[in-house]
Order: C-alpha cells, then structure tokens, then sequence
C-alpha cells in the first residue's frame, strides 16, 4: 500500500487579526485570509487546484467559489463541525498523494460576534434531524452538552471545578503574549469560579468567546514545497471519528478522540510522549481535561491532576494552545483551521514570546458538535521533517 | 389545556417515531426491541443498526430510572427555556438499560445528582404531543 502520509505539507497559513469586524462580510474574511496564506506560501491564487470550506452553507462552497473566481478541480465542504479544517488536512493529504491536485486552499471566515450568532453559551441550530426529535424539546444547549459531560466526569474521577479552571487561567496567560488574542488580561482559578454559572458545573470563564474571524492554510506535496519559501510543515498521520448517542447506551466519556487518537498517531509512527506542542479545542475547559485523557496524554481520570502544576502551560511538560485558545484568542463558531495555522507557525519557529522552544513535534485535536451527544472528533501529527 | 401558545421545539412525528409519540400521548413509555437480535433502542428508528432487521418490537418501560448525568441549564435565551430558567437537562437510564434525554423535575435543580432515582412524570405540552420528564420517586 502506498503510505499518503509524509508526503503533503502545510506551506501557507494566515490568522486573521480581527476579533471583531461589524465592516467586514464574512466571505471578506474568507478572500483576505485567502491571501494572507497565499502570500505567506510564496503561491498565486491561480496555483489553486482544490477548494476546502467549512461552515458556509449546503452550496456555500459554490459561493466561496465563484466569490474567489476559482475553478477548482477537487472540493471538500466537510460539515462535522468546529473540526471540519483539520479534517480538511487529512483529506487534502490523501488526495494530494493520490495525484488528485497540486495545491489545496482551505479558508475560513465567519462574523458571528457581530452578527451576534448564540454560539457557545446558546442553543443549538436545531435542524430536526432524527436525533433533534428526542433532545431539541427539553432545552439542550451547546455548552449543556459539554457540561453534562464534565458532570460525568467529575462524578466518575473526583474531577473539579478548580481544575477545569486551571485550562482557563493556562489560557489567558498565554493569550497575554498573543498580540492579536481578544482577552489578555490575567485570570485566576477563583475569578473563573466567581464567574456565574453557564450550564453547572461550567461558569462562563470555562468557556469560549464568541468573536468574528478568519484564516486559511495553503498545502502542496513535499516535492513542491521545498521550492516554496517558508519551511514545509509535514502532515505525519491523521484520523477521524465519530461518537453519538448510539442506541441509548453511550458511555458519554468515550469521547470520539479515543478512537481518532491511536489511529493517527500509529499513521504518524510518533507516540504521545514524543509530542512537543499540543493545539486542542478548547470550546470548553472540560474539551481540553477529556481530550487530553483520550489522545494518551494522560490515563482517563487523570486529566484533572494532569492540566495542573503549569505543566500544560508554555515551559511545561505539554504546552496546549500557546495562541491562547478559543477560551482566550479567538472562537468565531469553528476554531478547526486555528490549530493547524498555529502548529504550523509553532513548527516553523515563528511564535516570538510565545514560541515554543524546539517545537518539532505538533500534536492537533478537532471536536465538531456536541461533546455529550453527537460529535467528532480529528486528531493529526504535524512535524518539521 | 391551556391555549397558551406553547413555544419550545416541538418533535416532528413521521413514520419512524409515530409508535413512540402516540404511546407518551397515552401516558405510556415505551422503546423498540429488535427481533432479530434483542437489541434494545432508543431514539426509535425503523431498522436496528446492529443487525438491519426491520423486525421490530415496542416494549413498555416500567418508567423508573436513574439520573446518568445532568447539568443546571442557567443561560438559554431561546424562547420557552428563556422563562423557565434555571432547568435541569439531563439524561436518564431507564431500568431497563436503555437511556433519553430529558428534563428532571419536581423537585429543586440544586437537589439533582448522578445516580439519583426518577421516576417519568407526562407533560402534555401540546394536543397531539406529550413529553416524557422525570421526577424524583416520592
């Protein structure tokens, strides 16, 4: 079997610097991060072969399309959520080792904090699909099902309230070295304590904002990216899964990770211990505590011991999320495309105060959806070789 | 019933769910058991995905159970939560293995934890549909 992994590498990535933009459209932000990573790449927009979007609708990508002018020859809107430009990765590997395309566009844009989208803390877009029938009745909300499972978790392990709140002070601390993070003024555990009650037991500083924003990463094979100008950051392994309410039998802390997580890092022929840096979706500190257990990081049960003591802060065992996170950076509804824009910056070295010191290794966990009920989950290795 | 204008979502009742939702409207709890292969299933669906047999029974819950998890719901600005708030969202095991989402009431939000016994208590919301909360056994 011809191995799809080693072979495709990220060689664009732009973060837009907005955190809210009232004069700016939502496709604006697609096009000006567009750019931002076309640029970065040392690539033309007529280089583009294939075209990755998420979040923009059942035909949005024909929109995006014709917003571009592109004529792709491959597209990809994958609609699992929030992880959906992770898996946009694993997929433009394949297909970019198959022979598919040349260079992949993914981009992202969204003006949800001034359009004042309810994402974290309201409800869900209820769609009725079969399983909203049996959930949309009784008042789930996003943060509910992230909450229920944090409720699980606390009742399973002895987990609490002061350890979650150890991912969002880990958070704000690196945010302050962020320039372009939204919230940078330091926190402590008691602050995030003394911040109300969202959905018991997660208060409002145990989850993300809500903010406008954008970016976009640009991918080609290795081959070509050594002519390119930035240092190519390899896609090593990538996997994907799903977990939902089953048939009303679900352990709500098999999380979808548990199955992503082993997958990709045997692709990558990396173990955990080998990781330098760890970018995961923070939607909610408990998506941090149980992604941690479920990528090996930690045994489960263990997370909450694990995230305390500085060592999932810079300079500690694991830094997670040196950018500050959807807790503190950035959250405009899917935060996906901001973990591999920082992976990859943090594998190039370009972090500044931030920066990682010897970041070879980069570790990226999606979760799209609803972390109690249906979601996903898409784990992939990123490294310097 | 009151014909205050009910304003929460409402289920959409096809030919998957039609049993489940007649029966609540009786006051009766019921889920499908496969034929084939005796898996037990909740949310209804018409084939059992563990064996694809379409040979499906409805079996009665006894309507006891046990709080799974849960979580006091303080913000939701959605109309019909927004005015009931705070209000526990949680899910329930019911004796017979099976679990649903469900709303837990009755009794202080504050009071409600994991493993806690409840009992299904009909909350006839709208003419034609019924929903299955549960309450703490007396």
């Amino acid at each position: 079997m011809t191995d799809i992994w080693r072979r495709t590498a990220v060689v664009g990535a732009y973060e837009h610097p907005t955190r809210f933009a009232p004069d700016k459209t939502a496709y604006q932000i697609h096009a000006e991060s567009a750019r931002g990573a076309l640029e970065d790449a040392g690539l033309k927009i007529s280089d583009v072969d294939a075209l990755f979007t998420s979040g923009v609708g059942p035909i949005g990508i024909l929109s995006l399309a014709n917003h571009l002018n592109l004529r792709p020859s491959y597209v990809d809107s994958q609609a699992i959520g929030g992880s959906s430009f992770v898996s946009h990765c694993v997929h433009a590997a394949a297909a970019i080792a198959a022979g598919l395309f040349q260079v992949a566009l993914v981009t992202y844009g969204s003006t949800a904090a001034s359009e004042r989208f309810a994402i974290g803390t309201g409800a869900g877009g209820h769609v009725m699909d079969p399983p909203d029938s049996f959930e949309a009745p009784f008042g789930p909300t996003i943060v509910g099902s992230y909450a229920m499972v944090a409720q699980r978790h606390m009742h399973e392990y002895g987990t609490t309230s002061e350890q979650l709140a150890e991912i969002a002070v880990t958070m704000r601390k690196h945010a302050a070295l962020n320039p372009h993070a939204k919230y940078r003024d330091p926190i402590t555990v008691e602050d995030v304590l003394a911040s109300r009650t969202i959905s018991s037991p997660l208060h409002l500083l145990d989850c993300c904002m809500i903010s406008d924003g954008g970016g976009a990463l640009v991918l080609t094979s290795v081959e070509r990216a050594r002519d390119l100008r930035r240092p190519p950051v390899v896609i090593l392994g990538g996997a994907e899964a799903v977990r939902h309410s089953e048939i009303g039998r679900r352990d709500l802390l098999d999380i979808a990770a548990r199955q992503s997580a082993p997958l990709a890092f045997a692709r990558a022929g990396v173990k955990p211990a080998d990781v330098d840096v760890a970018l995961i979706y923070d939607s909610y500190t408990i998506t941090v505590l149980a992604t941690l257990e479920a990528l090996g990081f930690c045994a489960p049960g263990e997370g909450g011991a694990f995230v305390g003591g500085g060592r999932i802060g810079l300079g500690g065992e694991l830094p997670v999320n040196p950018d500050g996170g959807g807790l503190s950076s950035n959250h405009p509804g899917m935060r996906g495309i901001f973990l591999v824009i920082e992976a990859t910056r943090q594998l190039r070295g370009e972090c500044g105060p931030r920066q990682v010191k010897d970041a070879e290794l980069a570790c990226v966990h999606g979760t799209g959806g609803m972390l109690g009920q249906r979601h996903s989950g898409v784990t992939m290795l990123l490294g310097r070789t | 019933m009151a014909e205050k204008a009910y304003r929460k979502p409402l289920p959409r009742i096809d030919e998957e769910s039609r049993g489940f939702w007649e029966a609540l409207a009786r006051h009766e709890l019921y889920f499908q058991r496969c034929r084939g292969c005796g898996t037990k299933r909740l949310y209804p669906r018409a084939v059992c995905p563990v064996d694809l047999s379409s040979d499906t029974e409805w079996v009665r819950a006894s309507g006891r159970g046990t709080v799974y998890t849960f979580t006091v719901t303080h913000q939701n600005q959605s109309p019909g939560f927004r005015e009931e708030l705070p209000y526990v969202l949680a899910i329930v095991e019911l004796e017979e293995g099976v679990r649903l989402m469900t709303n837990v009431v009755g009794c202080a939000p504050d009071a409600v934890r994991i493993g806690m016994p409840v009992e299904v208590a009909f909350d006839d919301v709208t003419a034609e549909v019924t929903l299955a909360k549960f309450r703490p056994v007396s």
